[in-house]
């Protein structure tokens, strides 16, 4: 029971990583039903941003996490300008090879710019201990890396939830998602509502980045490939498109994760996270918390 | 297949390019590196040609066609290295075993539209990749190495026109048609009395047959298969040929599958650089021209040869 806790434990603190990358696809799909194959590769950058601001500008952690919040921003709406912009009316599948396109380039770009070697973050740019946590008299351990990285994603995500519903601009993505042409009649702005939606899935891909780096302790070009696949899983599970179903979906991923290595073997854990993925598309194929819409003729 | 006259001239065309290769081959005028490449276009080819079976004329998008080749590759790896079996059969219980993976992943998941059937063959193929990982018998994430080197020109050849040919006349047969109104208005189709299941798996089979030929003959020529082989970027790669040559073109496939070969073996040299300048290409050809190079047009040799009478033959449009 105290090794299941544990597991639990160590799930949610990953799981929490899964959704805020889950969030931005999420985003990112609600609003112009685009797979943005390229947003793990957005995190990757964001991770680099971060670890040049801490090793070179000599920054400490927050500014770290702001500064790449604001380059990953920034690339995020670069390349909705450039690459799928023109895209808006063209088939989907063209927009969705742009999307796998991107990511080739980032991947490939930024192995070409940073080289192959595996970088990590100085230590102690952030007080790493054990804590033992005593619940329900069981003996457990959490470190202090895994509550930041809980209490950032929560922090986050209120952010996130207090912007999509209480701002214009929120108002505004909200609208758009629903119906972009009848949002254009009521005098929304659409292009930049969209833009806005990208740097906002980008700056929560960069925060994802730098904690998957402090978190694994690794930085590399090709570090958001497989967190980028499985934080889409997340999305699908949860329903994609809904905010909630993003942060379900991330939780439900890390502990399953988690779980999958703890107690069967780590090499199982990619092929049994896609099953699962499989499993709930037959069953649930809008995701756990999405309705499923009948199709008119 | 009739004995029209295109018929006849594209047949003398198809012998006169294996036998033009034959030679140059025999005679050694064909270095390794040019093999090497030769090879890879062939089976990019039959690739490319099969994928725009499901995605292009039957309008499901799939992002696990390596996973089929894995299969098709392993299956026939296992006959030929480990029971000592001979190449045809090998090739064949690949690609059986292949389309029956086509037909397991079909059934169930092919309720599933669009994105979500995306991302559920991606899924696949990373299952397949994973499965694989695990497997002693088969190598484990090492691989297969040592499969004896079987596949020739001779097979190559073949193969890509037994795959050409199937897959033209399926299209142009009535159960092809069935497929193309299924990409146009699945519920029109259905409508229509079309039983959408049966050809949309059907569609699956068939091109999951011919990616586990492609994959025998990948085996069979580089001695080795490793799970990393087929990874999602295999898929995405040849996914790239047919959305480049036009989704619903066969010889828009063909001519991009050539080309993309092409294109990476002059940028060989390149290492890290080639992916970028492949990235961006495949960017700006999305953006200037998303339906791709043909379009869902055919090249076809009407143009040249004078129409008389029935000679026009059933493959253009």
């Amino acid at each position: 029971m105290a090794g299941f806790l544990q597991q639990v434990i160590n799930g949610l603190s990953l799981g929490s990583i899964y959704a805020l990358i889950a969030l931005g696809y999420t985003m990112v799909y609600g609003i112009i039903q685009l797979i943005n194959f390229a947003h793990g590769d957005i995190l990757m950058v964001g991770a680099y941003i971060g670890f040049f601001a801490v090793v070179y500008l000599k920054l400490n952690i927050w500014w770290a996490f702001i500064i790449a919040m604001a380059g990953a921003s920034l690339l995020g709406v670069i390349i909705e300008r450039v690459a799928y912009k023109p895209l808006r009316n063209a088939p989907r599948l063209a927009a969705l090879i742009t999307a796998i396109g991107m990511s080739l380039l980032l991947e490939n770009g930024g192995l070409m710019v940073l080289g192959t070697d595996i970088r990590s973050y100085p230590g102690g740019i952030i007080t790493n201990k054990q804590l033992p946590l005593s619940v329900l008299g069981m003996q457990l351990t959490a470190t202090t890396l895994q509550l930041l990285i809980l209490a950032v994603t929560v922090v986050m995500m209120v952010v996130l939830q207090y912007i999509v519903h209480y701002t214009r601009t929120g108002k505004a993505m909200r609208a758009v998602s629903h119906d972009p042409d009848a949002a254009r009649l009521m005098g929304i702005n659409v292009d930049n509502t969209i833009s806005v939606t990208f740097a906002l899935g980008s700056a929560f891909a960069a925060v994802a980045g730098i904690l998957l780096g402090l978190y694994y302790n690794t930085i590399q070009p090709l570090m958001g490939i497989m967190p980028g696949l499985k934080a889409f899983v997340a999305a699908v599970i949860g329903g994609i498109g809904l905010i909630p179903g993003a942060m379900l979906g991330g939780f439900a991923l890390g502990v399953f994760e988690t779980m999958v290595s703890g107690y069967w073997s780590s090499k199982m854990r990619d092929p049994i996270v896609f099953i699962l993925l499989i499993l709930i598309l037959l069953l649930k194929p809008a995701g756990l918390l999405g309705k499923n819409n009948t199709e008119k003729v | 297949m009739r004995f029209s006259k295109k018929n006849l001239l594209t047949l003398a065309g198809a012998l006169l390019v294996y036998f033009l290769i034959f030679s140059l081959q025999s005679l050694g005028m064909i270095s390794k590196f040019q093999e090497i490449n030769l090879m890879m276009l062939g089976i990019n080819i039959i690739l490319a040609v099969s994928l725009n079976l499901i995605v292009g004329f039957t309008g499901q998008l799939a992002l696990g066609h390596a996973g089929f080749m894995a299969v098709g590759a392993y299956v026939a790896a296992i006959l030929t290295m480990k029971l000592h079996q001979p190449f045809l059969l090998a090739i064949i219980a690949g690609a059986l075993a292949a389309a029956l993976a086509g037909i397991i992943i079909g059934l169930p998941t092919l309720r599933l539209k669009g994105d979500y059937l995306a991302i559920a063959t991606l899924g696949f193929g990373e299952i397949i990749k994973g499965v694989a990982n695990n497997i002693n018998y088969i190598g484990g994430a090492a691989g297969m190495i040592g499969i004896p080197r079987l596949t020739s020109w001779t097979w190559l050849y073949l193969m890509m026109v037994l795959t050409i040919l199937v897959i033209v006349n399926f299209l142009n047969s009535t159960h092809g048609r069935a497929c193309v109104a299924i990409r146009e208005n699945e519920i029109a189709a259905e409508t229509m009395g079309i039983n959408t299941t049966y050809y949309k798996v059907l569609a699956f089979a068939i091109g999951a047959f011919f990616a586990g030929i492609a994959g025998a003959l990948y085996a069979h020529y580089f001695y080795l298969i490793q799970p990393t082989t087929f990874t999602f970027f295999r898929s995405f790669d040849i996914l790239v040929m047919v959305v480049f040559g036009g989704l619903g073109s066969i010889t828009g496939s063909i001519i991009a599958a050539a080309a993309i070969t092409l294109i990476n073996a002059a940028l060989q040299d390149l290492a890290v650089l080639r992916m970028v300048i492949y990235a961006i290409l495949l960017i700006v050809i999305m953006v200037f021209r998303p339906q791709g190079l043909m379009g869902t047009k055919e090249f076809t040799l009407d143009r040249w040869v004078p129409k008389r009478g029935e000679a026009s033959g059933s493959a253009g449009n």
